[in-house]
């Protein structure tokens, strides 16, 4: 029985045979078993992004396979595979249609789920609606039919979680999603995915470049440098772990020096 | 009452070019991409209507042009979305082979009049005008009245249709692709498919248009469709600028709204002795005038506030 998520020997080059040539992801692997709550660290160019886009479909991997709860989607298109993965980006902006209301951007996520009917927003869709969107606690149940367009980055970074998780993927990925949001409304956000990855036991990998965050979420903490992965933390290591210890780490490990420490932003 | 008679005429003009004001609606504002197919599956809705009507069916007609127009759609879609050719140029691809397609359905004539030649009782081959469903459609003496009643009633048969589908499942998938299609994708749901759906549906009324006009006007004309992007482009300016921008069922009725409004101005200046051939010219000016207004708006806000801004320092 393989794990629920395998990324193995995962290879990509962008601009290969050119002076430009970037290795992004080399020879990468990681395996997830289901309900695991993975943070990802690493300094830019380390290839974070470029895993989720590979996950998700955005580019074909040069080499390598990518299996999702035992079903093989290396080849499989990108919005097919979609139906199982859910991903937030750092920018609010990516994850909502701003001209249509909130209601029908949750109707558009829900899809494959939603109740058959004539209409897209159907009341009793809309009424399992307004109950999640009270779970924010935003106000946002009451602003159904408002334009996602109106709301701010942080009400509609939120709205964007829960389309990602409305279907109850098979994996969830997050990219820096809190990381263009006023402290404040960060950790809301923050309280927010947390209690919605329990409460759906969902698996989810998180990109963060904020040490405490990536220790204080989750039940792992991978390090990538490079392409490669460097650092892979659970259990007792990881309870025993200090944000300062793990830059050390991660200077050690990545060969980079203390000019990173600027970069993981500590 | 020559005012009225002016007025009914505007109208007639602005409900048959309703249904294009529509589908450049859809096309510009619902999916966000300028599609320059329109003037030329305006003249394919065209053509293949007046071959049908010319056969005897004149309200098959109107289908067939309306999926001629659809067809072509298509053809813009499948170049956008699996060739990945650039949105601007796919239209102007499949509009430019439009022409000699159109060129053809005419049988090689660059126009054609809806008439067949009978043999009268002499044994005289003599034209007769064929049927058209405004000649069919007659409930008033004064035929004018009577066109604009039946393009008044396909019209508004035409918004309520899309009102109602862009609130069904499909129809938001249209309206999100348009808006954000990355969201689309990562909602499972194949942007591509809607995307070209969307340009077919858009052609398909474009073309409606055209059918509507070639029955009534009695005949098919390759020329008539030169400018009609910039015509349904200044139809849902006009009635944005009435109505602003508002959800997607008050935009198509002010795209309807604006074609006819754009009617009516476009009457207003014949009556200061305007040439017909000023009509481009004309169009383009509004659209060109509605386009820079917000930025003349914004300029000036910004010189008055530098103006107060230095009279506060000099006092």
């Amino acid at each position: 029985m393989s794990a629920h998520l395998v990324v193995s020997h995962l290879s990509k080059r962008f601009e290969a045979g050119t002076p430009n040539e970037k290795i992004a992801l080399d020879d990468f692997s990681l395996e997830a078993e289901k309900g695991d709550f993975i943070t990802i660290l690493g300094s830019n160019g380390a290839g974070k992004s470029t895993l989720f886009n590979a996950i998700l479909g955005k580019f074909l991997s040069d080499r390598g396979r990518i299996l999702l709860d035992g079903e093989d989607i290396t080849y499989v298109k990108e919005h097919k595979r979609a139906i199982n993965i859910g991903c937030l980006y750092q920018n609010p902006l990516r994850g909502t249609a701003p001209s249509m209301t909130i209601e029908e951007n949750l109707a558009m996520a829900y899809t494959r789920n939603a109740s058959k009917s004539f209409f897209a927003v159907n009341r009793r869709d809309s009424a399992h609606f307004r109950e999640l969107l009270a779970t924010l606690d935003l106000g946002l149940e009451d602003r159904m039919k408002t334009k996602m367009g109106l709301l701010s980055g942080g009400q509609r970074q939120a709205a964007s979680l829960l389309m990602a998780t409305i279907a109850k993927p098979k994996l969830l990925l997050l990219d820096e999603h809190t990381a263009a949001l006023d402290p404040a409304t960060s950790v809301k956000v923050l309280e927010i995915t947390r209690r919605i990855i329990a409460e759906n036991g969902l698996t989810a990998l998180m990109i963060t470049h904020d040490m405490s965050m990536a220790l204080d979420f989750g039940n792992r903490t991978v390090m990538m440098d490079a392409g490669r992965l460097v650092l892979d933390l659970r259990g007792q290591e990881r309870c025993d772990m200090t944000p300062l210890r793990l830059v050390e780490l991660f200077s050690d490990r990545s060969g980079n020096d203390l000019s990173d420490r600027t970069l993981l932003a500590l | 009452m020559p005012y009225l008679d002016m007025l009914i005429s505007a109208l007639g003009q602005g409900t048959v070019y309703a249904p294009m004001a529509l589908g450049v609606f859809i096309a510009f504002r619902i999916l966000n991409t300028p599609d320059l197919t329109i003037d030329g599956s305006f003249v394919f809705g065209m053509t293949v209507c007046a071959l049908v009507t010319v056969s005897g069916h004149p309200i098959l007609a109107l289908f067939a042009g309306t999926l001629a127009g659809m067809l072509a759609g298509l053809v813009t879609g499948l170049l956008q979305t699996k060739l990945r050719i650039n949105p601007i140029l796919s239209g102007i691809l499949t509009m430019t082979g439009l022409y000699t397609v159109n060129y053809m359905v005419l049988g090689g004539q660059a126009n054609l009049y809806l008439q067949s030649m009978v043999n009268n009782d002499s044994g005289v081959a003599v034209p007769v005008a064929s049927r058209t469903v405004y000649k069919m459609f007659s409930v008033s003496g004064n035929s004018d009245l009577s066109a604009l009643l039946l393009s008044a009633l396909i019209m508004a048969l035409c918004v309520a249709l899309l009102a109602v589908f862009f609130k069904t499942r499909p129809g938001i998938a249209i309206r999100a692709t348009g808006d954000n299609e990355e969201m689309v994708r990562s909602s499972s749901i194949n942007a591509d498919f809607y995307r070209a759906v969307g340009i077919m549906v858009a052609n398909g009324l474009v073309a409606l248009s055209g059918a509507m006009l070639c029955q009534e006007q009695r005949y098919a004309d390759l020329g008539n469709g030169s400018g009609m992007l910039v015509v349904g482009l200044a139809s849902v300016i006009i009635g944005q600028a009435l109505f602003g921008k508002r959800g997607v069922t008050a935009g198509l009725l002010s795209a309807a709204i604006g074609s006819e409004l754009y009617r009516i101005i476009l009457q207003a200046a014949y009556q200061i002795d305007m040439p017909s051939y000023m009509v481009k010219l004309l169009s383009a000016a509004i659209v060109t005038v509605a386009l820079v207004l917000p930025l003349v708006k914004e300029k000036s806000v910004a010189l008055r506030q530098r103006r107060s801004g230095e009279r506060d320092r000099s006092s």
